[in-house]
């Protein structure tokens, strides 16, 4: 009979509807989580994979020795590569395109290069406005690479410990 | 000045002098629901622990005129299935209600557009109105999703619309008054004489009477996103949605004013000494608002059958009850609890 009356008045008071209320009003004034993406970003590991980029060394040569181990490992064949023996005799890319547009971003043809030429950048917004334009020659690659190469160097540091 | 002015305009002083005091009544009204919808956006977020909106002016303030520009500039789609004639009426049928009713709501003691004697009789027979709006929106638009919102939210309103009368009669029971104005006087002298103290279970019923009736969460099934997509209003878009928009959040705040007009007492303060005036109104108003927000924060929603279970086998029987209880302590000399 007691239990009967204790459920009638927590039934007709409202209680478990005032216990999710209560939970509900605690975290209207929790501190907020939102990320405010333009100003604010969240952490990136250093193996993040973005835009790829060709390196140089510190002379300037670019590193690439076009030995195709990346067309080789690239599971959606999305690296294409032409070479051939430039004036000094060594064997350089005539050509190294990357179709980003095939390209799913796994990352093999950086484990794979024997002299970290290829690699990925924590660039991942960028856009193309034709088809083509995500089309990277080895001219492109080179230029993103000169462009983020203290990134690149710097990420290639913090994660060469762990290899 | 007055009296210039009147004697300028002669026989078009009348209407003239009325339509200025239906504007003054009216935008305000507007604005509020614009900043409705941005405090909903606000609120909804902070306790789910985002910020909500916050892009579009300071702290995004101007949120709500962004929209409103937005779905001005949008073209108003009409179905080639649709019956064209009431698919265009059926927004305005529902938006016309709940602005009418704002008619004999009064903001103070002497501060009313129009004090009739009838004035609760008023407004729970143009609200009722507004259901008419969204059975023709949903039948004109020809879509099944629009259909089935339409019937939910149909049944839904009738179902709950006599809860919420029975509601009433405790306090009109009470107030011996179906004047707006009469019934919170009768609460004047702190906030211990309020309504919602000697006739609290009518204050439960009311409250959730309400959310049904302005079809909010929990009892949202008419629009229900994961069923039928928005229901009655699926088909419409642009100024014609907006208008949909409008008639819920004024109608919202209309109940919410309601509220505070006969269970919060109205414009009074609620201790003696600090002076009366519309700021209360206002303050309580917002207060029911807040938990309209807060109920659509918290509860998941109700399944359809569980509502029409909740509005006939609960609802009105307790509001019956409590009616019978009352009537009959009011008869003994323990009446004077009630008013």
């Amino acid at each position: 009979m007691f239990k009967w009356i204790q459920q009638f008045f927590k039934t007709f008071l409202l209680v478990e509807l005032l216990k999710g209320m209560a939970v509900t009003g605690r975290h209207l004034f929790v501190r907020k989580i939102t990320i405010q993406y333009p100003e604010q970003h969240t952490p990136m590991s250093p193996r993040f994979r973005g835009l790829h980029a060709q390196r140089r060394y510190a002379n300037g040569e670019e590193r690439c020795i076009a030995c195709k181990l990346c067309e080789a490992a690239c599971p959606a064949m999305a690296i294409h590569i032409e070479s051939a023996p430039r004036e000094d005799g060594t064997r350089r890319t005539t050509r190294y395109d990357i179709d980003l547009t095939k390209c799913i971003f796994c990352g093999y043809c950086e484990e794979a290069c024997p002299v970290d030429a290829i690699v990925e950048t924590h660039i991942f917004a960028y856009h193309g406005e034709k088809r083509g334009d995500l089309y990277y020659t080895k001219e492109m690659l080179l230029a993103v690479g000169d462009q983020y190469e203290a990134e690149i160097a710097r990420n290639k540091a913090a994660d060469a410990k762990y290899r | 000045m007055m009296d210039q002015i009147q004697n300028l305009l002669g026989p078009a002083w009348l209407p003239i002098w009325t339509l200025v005091k239906i504007m003054v009544i009216v935008l305000p009204l507007l604005i509020g629901v614009a900043y409705l919808t941005y405090a909903e956006r606000k609120i909804i977020g902070y306790m789910q622990i985002r910020i909500g909106p916050n892009r579009v002016g300071p702290k995004g303030w101007l949120q709500p005129i962004a929209d409103a520009l937005k779905l001005m500039f949008k073209e108003i789609v009409i179905p080639t299935g649709a019956s064209k004639g009431v698919f265009i009426l059926a927004p305005v049928l529902a938006l016309a209600p709940a602005l009418a009713a704002w008619a004999v709501i009064p903001f103070g003691d002497t501060l009313v557009l129009a004090d009739l004697d009838a004035s609760l009789l008023y407004v729970m027979a143009i609200t009722s109105m507004g259901v008419y709006g969204v059975i023709l929106a949903g039948w004109a638009s020809n879509s099944k999703y629009a259909f089935l919102g339409a019937m939910r939210s149909a049944a839904q309103i009738v179902s709950y619309e006599i809860a919420m009368g029975f509601a009433l009669v405790g306090v009109l029971m009470a107030a011996q008054s179906l004047n707006l104005g009469d019934i919170v006087r009768a609460q004047e002298g702190g906030f211990w004489r309020w309504y919602f103290l000697p006739l609290f279970p009518m204050f439960l019923v009311y409250l959730i009477a309400i959310l049904a009736e302005t079809n909010r969460s929990p009892f949202d099934v008419a629009e229900g996103e994961s069923e039928i997509v928005a229901g009655f209003h699926v088909d419409y878009s642009g100024m014609a949605f907006a208008v949909f928009f409008l008639a819920e959040y004024a109608n919202m705040i209309l109940v919410s004013a309601m509220t505070a007009l006969m269970f919060l007492g109205g414009w009074l303060s609620p201790v003696p000494f600090l002076p009366d005036g519309l700021v209360w109104l206002l303050a309580k108003t917002s207060f029911i608002l807040f938990l309209f927000l807060w109920f659509r924060a918290t509860f998941p929603r109700y399944r359809y059958d569980q509502i029409m279970r909740l509005g006939w086998k609960v609802l009105i029987p307790v509001t019956l009850v409590w009616l019978l209880v009352m009537g009959a302590v009011m008869q003994t000399s323990l009446g004077r609890f009630f008013h």
